[in-house]
């Protein structure tokens, strides 16, 4: 089984970016999605720490110690962007300005549900970050993660076991296996197999029941 | 003549009494007034509420105000990270209180404070555990929860520049939280990078209008963050 290695992950879910957008990408994996929107595509990133119009990392000796991410990575703003507070900035996450947002995921389930900020086995404090509030304001939210756990566990679940960041927000996952749409009244419908990787596979990595349509 | 310039930083921290409730701007590092908390050390107010984004880093700043027993509860979108070592100790101990909130209500409960607001409706953490005990209601056939106004004794913020009459502005992403503290506080103490002139900085790009501050201390943060 062959599958997306975490950049092919990214770069397939910037394909499905088109220009005007504007988009949040959680950390980790969501970042990279950065790296792999041409930049003639003019999709403008918003940062929950006030930032629109957010562009690529500057080379190492051009790095500006005022000017980071969410994941507090340097980053360089492109002409065009905007600084503002945090309530503004939440504002246009609450307020449904954002047209996409792009968050990785503990658990995702058939019905949408997301759960990625707390697992019962943590012992260090939760942490939420703007999550809840993304999963909650913006108009389209699309996980990507790795299909399985490290140890093959199920993240694609009927009902999530982790404490929910938001019930029934999800609409489509990416995963190193392949591309799922979350269908309400039915469930994962797989919409594109990565390469080498077959529908029996697909299914069998998954805690929940695939459709092909 | 108004001057909310102070001198020193004994004068920046005096009269913040113990069992304030401390608001902390930045994000990270990033436009955290990391001299102030110096000065809130050093000055020696204890049994703090403390409102920041994160939980501290390393042994100084935030976690070392945590790790000299000064922090009763931290009211916090995000405690954990990789350097978060002396809150998660005091955590697993039960020796520091946390309350954990969403980063969008946390902004938005301190707006509120500064506005006047005494409570809202977000659909954020409705139907997970963090909605529980609160009050829910249906607007538009959506549930939204109902989350109070976060008022503070003070404020720490970082600006890049102040002038006599309190205006601030911000550089970059060093904004963030900074504002919405500014507004959510009896006490406004900020640290600023550059004094300027009364009248120097524009009046149309003044971020912080001085109204909401008290107190402005020039702190040099040296060449790399020109």
């Amino acid at each position: 089984m062959q599958g997306f290695d975490r950049k092919q992950m990214a770069a397939r879910v910037a394909e499905d970016i088109p220009e005007g957008w504007f988009v949040n990408l959680g950390i980790g994996i969501p970042t990279m999605i950065a790296n792999y929107v041409p930049i003639e595509r003019e999709v403008i990133l918003h940062s929950e720490n006030g930032i629109l119009g957010m562009g690529p990392a500057p080379a190492p000796d051009k790095v500006d110690p005022w000017l980071v991410n969410a994941g507090k990575q340097a980053v360089t703003l492109r002409p065009g962007g905007s600084y503002f507070h945090h309530a503004d900035s939440f504002a246009m996450i609450r307020g449904g300005h954002i047209d996409l947002c792009v968050l990785g995921a503990f658990e995702v389930a058939a019905n949408g549900d997301i759960a990625n900020w707390a697992t019962s086995e943590n012992d260090s404090a939760p942490a939420v970050g703007g999550a809840m509030d993304l999963g909650a304001g913006a108009k389209r939210l699309w996980v990507v993660m790795e299909h399985t756990t490290k140890d093959g566990g199920h993240k694609i679940v009927e009902r999530c076991t982790y404490p929910l960041t938001t019930p029934g927000a999800v609409s489509r996952v990416y995963t190193n296996l392949g591309v799922l749409d979350v269908v309400k009244g039915k469930g994962f419908v797989v919409r594109d197999l990565a390469p080498g990787v077959t529908f029996e596979q697909i299914q069998a990595a998954s805690g929940a029941k695939l459709h092909t349509n | 003549m108004i001057n909310k310039i102070v001198q020193s930083m004994a004068d920046a921290m005096a009269d913040i009494k113990d069992g304030s409730t401390v608001l902390i701007g930045g994000f990270g590092a990033v436009g955290q007034p990391d001299q102030l908390i110096e000065g809130l050390i050093e000055q020696g107010a204890k049994n703090l509420t403390c409102v920041a984004n994160n939980a501290g880093n390393g042994r100084v700043g935030l976690a070392r105000l945590m790790e000299l027993g000064r922090v009763r509860k931290i009211i916090c979108s995000f405690p954990r990270s990789a350097g978060s070592v002396v809150f998660e100790e005091l955590y697993r101990q039960g020796k520091i209180e946390l309350e954990i909130v969403p980063q969008g209500t946390m902004a938005e409960r301190m707006r509120a404070a500064g506005a006047g607001v005494p409570a809202f409706f977000t659909a954020t953490s409705v139907g997970t555990i963090l909605a529980n005990g609160k009050e829910q209601r249906e607007f538009n056939g959506r549930t939204y929860v109902m989350e109070h106004a976060l008022k503070a004794d003070v404020a720490l913020v970082e600006a890049w520049e102040g002038d006599r009459w309190g205006n601030l502005t911000y550089r970059s992403s060093g904004r963030n939280f900074n504002p919405v503290m500014a507004m959510a506080a009896d006490m406004t103490i900020a640290q600023v990078s550059h004094i300027r002139a009364l009248g120097e900085i524009v009046p149309e790009n003044v971020h912080t209008p001085g109204i909401f501050v008290k107190r402005v201390l020039h702190i040099d943060r040296g060449p790399e963050w020109a």
